[in-house]
């Protein structure tokens, strides 16, 4: 029994497959979604998309969006996704560390570049983290903690 | 008639003009293949998004309409965004949608303003005294969809304090290499139900079942409306892309092949000219030794 789950990005198809589980980090909490779900949608916060395929298990960071599931799909449309491994740790830390740099000059908050900045700073830590926790080499996946 | 040194650099400079206008017809060739392939990538969101978006709308026991979906009775104001390109050498491409905008909107019932993107049409929007509150120009050649995203929000803030209840779109959509026409769109309201894309989703998928909404129907609407948005226009902005590209390139190379035709056209008059002037000679020569023989 498997549930079809798609994650799009507003510029790409990110992953399409026939999974067993797909775990989301909804905004009221993370869920894990079976085949037969009742329908729901529900916005998303920036974290980690986890899909579990007849044993093996990928990973997607996601920065917010939306999902919709269906009894025999789930559909992810974020906002910026890509699967862990294709993260480039070194490019993230330079990010966050612009992001940081331009922060700390001071932008006047509420305009739109501060909004641009701190989502740019989100988006690494994020990847940064997904790195750390995540990425072989880094501390294992425990168990249970889903 | 010129001399034949002058001439000799006059068909050399054509010839360079050629080459030059075949290297960027060839670089707006390679530009109209890259837009083309980014437009493609975002019909997955685009589709899913509105698959969704349908869904909600066709919901049983639906409360009021979201605000940004709601037409409003009276409309004061409009707001049009036009996209153009920031550069000429692209045929008649900003022209006919600026011409194409002349014609919707010069008598148009209610007070307009215009967001330009694009420099060419910020440019002539202004000289013809329109009422232009934005300029998005100078976008990269490969936008993301960060780059335009701003547009976006911008749109939907307009139209949320009332600054303007109907928000169009013109852009121009590109259809194949030679052909690409101006079209207009509306953004805002977003119109979902009554649409025949909506029947053809439930043909489908059947009717919607009622959702859990979690946080809520509301707060789900306003995360996709405006993202959806920004979509549609960094659609937009992708295809006027390629267009324009397009209709640079046939711009190029019809330069090129009357480039080419004038050289040739110079070429004759250059052999005419350099007979003539050895005829000229031949007859100076032999008129000098008859003048001599008969002496």
């Amino acid at each position: 029994m498997t549930i079809r789950c798609e994650i799009v990005s507003q510029d790409r198809m990110v992953f399409e497959g026939d999974v067993d589980i797909v775990v989301l980090p909804g905004s009221a909490g993370e869920m894990g979604i079976l085949p037969h779900h009742a329908p729901l949608l529900t916005t998303l916060k920036y974290g980690f998309i986890k899909v579990r395929q007849q044993g093996k298990e990928e990973i997607f960071a996601v920065a917010g969006g939306v999902a919709e599931v269906q009894p025999q799909i789930v559909t992810v449309l974020a906002d910026a996704a890509e699967n862990i491994e294709e993260i480039d740790e070194a490019r993230a830390e330079q990010a966050r560390e612009r992001a940081q740099e331009m922060l700390a000059k001071g932008v006047p908050a509420d305009s739109d570049a501060y909004l641009a900045i701190e989502a740019a700073l989100r988006r690494s830590n994020l990847r940064l983290d997904a790195v750390k926790r995540y990425r072989k080499g880094g501390r294992p996946n425990t168990p249970g903690e889903n | 008639m010129a001399s034949a040194r002058e001439m000799r650099l006059r068909i050399r400079s054509v010839k360079n003009i050629s080459q030059v206008t075949r290297a960027l017809e060839a670089v707006s060739a390679s530009k109209v293949r890259k837009a083309i392939a980014a437009v493609t990538a975002t019909r997955a969101y685009a589709g899913k998004a509105w698959q969704v978006l349908t869904h909600v709308a066709k919901q049983p026991g639906r409360e009021s309409l979201h605000p940004l979906l709601t037409k409003r009775p009276e409309v004061k104001n409009t707001l049009a965004v036009i996209v153009t390109g920031d550069r000429g050498l692209a045929g008649a491409y900003n022209t006919n949608v600026i011409r194409f905008v002349a014609r919707k909107f010069d008598h148009y019932e209610h007070p307009l303003h215009f967001i330009a993107v694009g420099r060419k049409g910020r440019d002539l929007m202004i000289r013809r005294r329109k009422n232009v509150v934005a300029d998005f120009s100078n976008l990269p050649a490969a936008p993301s969809f960060m780059d335009v995203s701003a547009i976006g929000r911008m749109v939907v803030e307009e139209f949320l304090e009332g600054r303007a209840d109907e928000v169009y779109l013109i852009y121009t959509d590109f259809i194949t290499m030679s052909r690409q026409e101006t079209v207009v769109k509306r953004l805002l309201p977003l119109e979902v139900d009554g649409s025949d894309r909506v029947e053809e989703y439930e043909a489908k998928a059947g009717p919607a079942a009622a959702y859990i909404y979690e946080p809520g129907e509301r707060e789900i609407l306003d995360e996709i409306i405006p993202r959806f948005t920004g979509l549609q226009i960094y659609q937009a902005v992708l295809e006027s892309q390629a267009s324009e590209h397009a209709a640079r390139m046939i711009a190029m190379r019809n330069a090129t092949d009357s480039a080419l035709d004038l050289v040739e056209q110079l070429k004759l008059a250059y052999n005419k000219v350099r007979q003539q002037t050895i005829t000229n000679d031949i007859l100076d020569i032999v008129g000098g030794a008859n003048a001599l023989a008969q002496s």
